[in-house]
């Protein structure tokens, strides 16, 4: 674990992760500026450090309603504008970008944030960026295998000798700069089915989990394909971490919960998607069985250490931001994980 | 309300010429419901490549929105070999797993034979399920003989034809109510 910063005796790590959607209020109907969102998203970094959380991370998304295309830069902001957290992607797409570039945009930004800097690499969920970019989307699989390939290998050989299908080959090449301690910690994303996370094990790397909603059990059964996927192949599950991402929203009430959150994931997925959220669904969320974090304070410290019970998992990240949410409504969020729920998490979770 | 009637073929006449008499009589009874008919004959519909539905372009993205868009369907089909035609399948391989979830569904078939009679339950029918369609249940099955020079000759068809109308629009007030109750339980 501690190749990935990881010290599972702190107990579960506790993060913040946007994709950097820039969609309307939808109580308002109004949207605010691309740069007036961005700065938002250094500024709710910023909180995340201050209420001592883990983690914070940005999304990269080339479509209609998201601001954060160039997530890399964004994080370069962040590096600078925080002290002690840990700072990632959520996810960057490597199947559409050269490698030995993202490799140097992270290793520069780890330098500048004094060793913080972290990449989860990801396949895409929406594949509009492959015309943008200049890719065949029919490559979809094999692009981001080749590309996640080699971007782990920079991150393990100072001179690379690298061949492949989609980029120019490699000769005595050196990646440059080098992270603050050798290497970043490298995640691959995964979309939170069992034939996905399989992968994750047998490219031996550590995993996170995004999911949208449903029994924490079933979750389990993707967690563990992953931890036996990385057996396999003679790997040491023990010394791999696993995270888990999606919906968090914390109120007085869950019935409070409920209703300042799901107007934005509703008309939001709605404009991102096509599709909105079953109210059927959202409701369901607040069970304590189910994996949204949804709820008052208290029943989400209960569903975290349940849902940490269940996986073994070292890391959750929460997204709260989608689809407009107000800034006062993010700061009050933060201070609530700040002052009752991390506090709660940690001292349940911490090794003795 | 809004109601989509979409004809399944790019082949042959009597398809289209059933969907006209369908999409009249539904004209003729609910004259505030907005309709539109999609013949997949008029359109040039590319085969799905896995993209979400926003993405498509061109009449793809007509077609795609617009069922995305419509409280009910009204389907039209031939029977090929056995099974619905390609065209249409393509249709629902364009969106997405849960794309009719809170929709009607209701259908009509035309066949050469009365042998085809249930390929509509058996072919047609689990994929509306599998897609979350509630479907009115009663299908009006239209045979060649019912047929002659373009126009249904059948009063049977055409009564048939009108209920078929009735029952898309009676299921989806009835569901659009029903939902609507149960989300305003749901306070939130």
């Amino acid at each position: 674990m501690q190749k990935y910063r990881i010290n599972p005796d702190e107990g579960l790590e506790f993060g913040i992760y946007t994709l950097g959607d820039h969609l309307p209020n939808p109580e308002t109907g109004e949207r605010i500026s691309a740069q007036e969102r961005l700065k938002e998203i250094i500024e709710y970094a910023k909180l995340a450090d201050q209420a001592g959380l883990d983690f914070f991370s940005v999304g990269e998304s080339h479509q209609e309603y998201f601001a954060t295309q160039a997530h890399s830069v964004v994080l370069s902001a962040i590096a600078q504008a925080t002290k002690n957290i840990k700072i990632g992607s959520s996810s960057t797409i490597i199947s559409t970008s050269d490698p030995v570039r993202v490799y140097e945009d992270f290793a520069t930004i780890d330098l500048i944030s004094d060793g913080r800097a972290e990449i989860i690499a990801g396949r895409a969920s929406r594949i509009g960026l492959f015309d943008l970019l200049g890719y065949n989307v029919r490559d979809y699989e094999e692009l981001f295998e080749e590309k996640f390939d080699l971007l782990v290998k920079i991150n393990e050989e100072e001179v690379i000798n690298w061949e492949g299908e989609f980029r120019a080959p490699l000769r005595n090449a050196s990646v440059l700069p080098r992270p603050k301690n050798g290497s970043l910690p490298i995640w691959r994303a995964v979309g939170g089915s069992p034939a996905s996370a399989i992968k994750a094990g047998y490219a031996g790397v550590p995993m996170m989990m995004a999911h949208l909603g449903g029994p924490v059990s079933v979750f389990k059964r993707t967690i563990d394909a992953y931890r036996a996927a990385l057996q396999s192949r003679g790997f040491d599950p023990a010394e791999f971490p696993v995270a888990t991402a999606g919906f968090f929203y914390a109120a007085e009430t869950s019935q409070q919960a409920l209703r300042e959150m799901y107007p934005h994931i509703n008309e939001g997925m709605k404009k991102t998607n096509g599709q909105g959220f079953p109210k059927q669904h959202f409701a369901q969320g607040v069970d304590p069985q189910n994996i949204m974090n949804i709820g008052s304070p208290q029943q989400i410290i209960e569903k975290i250490l349940h849902q940490h019970e269940v996986y073994g998992h070292q890391r959750y990240i929460a997204q709260i931001d989608f689809g407009g949410v107000p800034f006062e409504r993010l700061m009050k969020n933060i201070e609530l994980i700040g002052t009752e729920i991390l506090p709660a998490i940690k001292k349940y979770t911490k090794k003795k | 309300m809004k109601i989509v009637g979409l004809s399944g073929s790019k082949v042959g006449s009597k398809t289209r010429t059933a969907m006209n008499y369908t999409i009249d009589a539904l004209v003729a009874k609910y004259p505030k419901i907005e309709v539109t008919l999609i013949d997949l004959a008029e359109y040039d519909v590319q085969f799905s490549d896995g993209r979400n539905y926003l993405e498509y372009e061109g009449d793809t993205g007509y077609v795609t929105k617009a069922i995305m868009e419509a409280d009910a369907i009204i389907i039209g089909t031939p029977i090929f070999q056995a099974s619905i035609p390609a065209t249409l399948k393509n249709v629902f391989d364009l969106l997405p797993v849960n794309a009719l979830r809170d929709k009607i569904v209701s259908m009509f078939v035309t066949a050469g034979s009365a042998k085809h009679y249930l390929v509509a339950e058996q072919q047609l029918k689990p994929i509306l399920s599998y897609m979350k369609a509630q479907i009115v249940q009663t299908y009006v099955f239209i045979e060649e003989s019912d047929f002659h020079r373009k126009e249904i000759v059948s009063d049977d068809v055409l009564f048939r034809i009108e209920r078929l109308v009735e029952d898309t629009v009676v299921l989806t007030e009835a569901y659009g109510k029903i939902r609507e109750e149960k989300d305003a339980e749901y306070d939130f």
